[in-house]
C-alpha cells in the first residue's frame, strides 16, 4: 500500500490522474473503520485532509461555496446561522468525529444515512467536482449520489465542495436514533420555508437508497400557505389537519426498508412525526418574527 | 513507511505499514499504550488523543495522515509522579473501575475544560457523548469532571 500526501490541490489532482486506484481519504471517519476491520485493502490512499483549497468557505454572490474538507465542527462553530446545516452537523458521530468529518466525506461516501445529505437536498445543492488542470464540472445533489454508496465521481475527479443559496426562513433538521450521540439515523428530515420563493422544501434520509426531497407535500403545504394568506402574514395560522396531510404525504413518499437499525414501518411512523413538528417548529419560528416585527 | 510526528513536544519517528491507525503507530510502534483500542471504529473514545490540537479518535486517523504534525496523548498530561488536576479528580472521585475508558475520558475531559473551565451538565454531557465507560460507571465520571472545574484546573499538592 502507498499513502500519497499532496500539499496542494493541484498536486493532488496530478495524483489523482496518474494513480487513479488511490483511494481519496480525508477525516477517515468511514474509510479507517473498513481498514481496520480488514474490509479495505487499496492499492493506495490519497490524503485529501491537508489541502487548503477545500478547507475553505466563502460567499459568491448570493450562493455559500462549502469546501469538500470543512469539519463539522467548524460549520457548528463558524456557520451557526446555517440552521438546518448546523443541526444536522450536531448530530454528527461525537465531538471526536466532529472534529475529523467533513461534508465531502458524506459526498463520496454517499451512505443513505449521511447527516448532511438531506440538507444539501433541500437546497438544491450543486456538487462541485475538480480534475487535473482546473477543469471542474458542478452536478445537481442527485446527479452527483446515484445510488446507496454509488456517485459520479469520476476517476481522474476529487470533490471540491458545494454550492447553494442560503433560504432565510424557518428551517430545521431532526432525526431518530437511540441516542442523541454516535448513532447511524434511522430517519431523518429536513425542513425549510422559502419566503422569497414562496416555497417550502423537505427532504429525507435514511429512509431511501438516496437522500430524496418529496415534491408533492412540498406543494401541498405550499398551496396550504397560500391559501392562508401566510407568506404576507407571518401571524397568519395554517389551517388545521394542513400539517398532518404534508407528515403523510412524506411518509408515503418514503422508500424505508427493515434493518437492524428500524423496520419500514417504523421508519414510516417516525417520519410522519418528524415531518408534523417541523411544519409546527417553522409556524412557530414564524409567530416570533412576527412579533419582534 | 517512515512515520514522523512531534507527540507529546518530543518528535519520534518509526517505520509502520501504509495501512496503520494513529493508534496503532502511538501502541505498537512509538511504545505509547495509553491510549486504549477498544472498538477500532471511533465508537468509544478511549483512544482519544489530540492532533494539531483538536481532539481525535486515533483509531480513525491514517498514521501517515499525521506525518509531520503534533499529537498529543495520555502520556503527556502527568509531569513526573504528579497527576494533571483531570487525573487527580477522576482518582478521588472514584471514577475509575475497570479503567480501561479512562485515559480517553481524562483526554477528552482535558479538552473540555480548556475550551470551558466550567461548563454545565448539558455540556458536559454532549462533550463526552464519544467516550463510553462500559463498566456503565458515568456518575462518578461527572462528578470528577465537576470536582475538576471547580478546582479550576489548579494543581493541588
Amino acid at each position: 500500500m502507498d499513502v500519497l500526501l499532496p500539499r496542494t490541490l493541484e498536486e493532488a489532482l496530478e495524483l489523482r490522474a496518474s494513480r487513479p486506484e488511490a483511494v481519496p481519504i480525508a477525516g477517515g471517519t468511514d474509510l479507517m473503520v473498513e481498514v481496520n476491520f480488514d474490509r479495505l485493502r487499496p492499492e493506495a490512499f490519497l490524503d485529501v485532509s491537508r489541502l487548503p483549497e477545500l478547507r475553505e468557505w466563502r460567499i459568491e454572490d448570493d450562493r455559500l461555496f462549502l469546501g469538500a474538507g470543512v469539519t463539522y465542527t467548524r460549520i457548528l462553530r463558524e456557520l451557526p446561522q446555517l440552521r438546518a446545516l448546523a443541526e444536522a452537523s450536531r448530530g454528527v458521530g461525537s465531538p471526536q468525529i466532529r472534529n475529523r468529518g467533513t461534508v465531502g466525506g458524506n459526498l463520496g461516501t454517499a451512505s443513505p444515512a449521511g447527516e448532511s445529505l438531506p440538507v444539501l437536498a433541500a437546497h438544491d445543492a450543486e456538487i462541485g467536482l475538480v480534475a487535473a488542470g482546473g477543469r471542474q464540472r458542478w452536478l445537481p445533489w442527485d446527479a452527483f449520489i446515484t445510488g446507496v454508496k454509488a456517485t459520479s465521481l469520476g476517476p481522474d475527479e476529487l470533490i471540491l465542495g458545494a454550492r447553494w443559496r442560503p433560504l432565510d426562513g424557518p428551517q430545521s433538521y431532526s432525526k431518530v436514533g437511540t441516542r442523541n450521540a454516535m448513532v447511524i439515523s434511522i430517519a431523518m428530515l429536513c425542513f425549510a420555508l422559502d419566503p422569497a420563493g414562496r416555497g417550502v422544501r423537505v427532504a429525507l434520509g435514511a429512509v431511501a437508497p438516496t437522500a430524496i426531497r418529496v415534491p408533492e407535500a412540498e406543494r401541498q403545504l405550499a398551496a396550504e400557505l397560500e391559501r392562508a394568506g401566510a407568506w404576507d402574514d407571518l401571524a397568519a395560522p395554517l389551517p388545521g389537519g394542513a400539517a398532518e396531510a404534508f407528515a403523510e404525504l412524506v411518509a408515503e413518499a418514503a422508500k424505508p426498508i427493515d434493518d437492524v437499525r428500524g423496520t419500514a414501518a417504523y421508519r414510516r411512523h417516525a417520519l410522519r412525526v418528524l415531518a408534523r413538528r417541523a411544519v409546527g417548529w417553522a409556524m412557530e419560528q414564524r409567530a416570533d418574527e412576527a412579533m419582534v416585527s | 513507511m517512515l512515520i514522523k510526528i512531534r507527540v507529546n513536544g518530543e518528535w519520534r519517528e518509526a517505520d509502520a505499514w501504509e495501512g496503520a491507525s494513529l493508534l496503532s503507530f502511538l501502541r505498537d510502534d512509538l511504545q505509547l499504550p495509553g491510549s486504549k483500542n477498544a472498538c477500532e471504529q471511533g465508537e468509544c473514545g478511549s483512544c482519544s488523543v489530540w492532533l494539531d490540537g483538536e481532539l481525535v479518535c486515533a483509531c480513525l486517523v491514517l498514521a501517515a495522515q499525521a506525518n509531520g504534525r503534533e499529537v498529543g496523548t495520555v502520556e503527556g498530561l502527568a509531569d513526573g509522579d504528579r497527576l494533571h488536576p483531570v487525573q487527580e479528580a477522576f482518582v478521588e472521585a472514584g471514577a475509575v473501575q475497570c479503567g480501561f475508558c479512562t485515559p480517553g475520558l481524562v483526554v477528552a475531559v482535558t479538552d473540555l475544560l480548556e475550551r470551558d473551565p466550567s461548563p454545565d451538565e448539558v455540556t458536559v454531557r454532549e462533550a463526552l457523548s464519544g467516550n463510553l465507560c462500559r463498566c456503565t460507571g458515568y456518575q462518578k465520571i461527572l462528578d470528577a469532571v465537576h470536582l475538576a472545574a471547580r478546582r479550576g484546573g489548579e494543581v493541588s499538592t
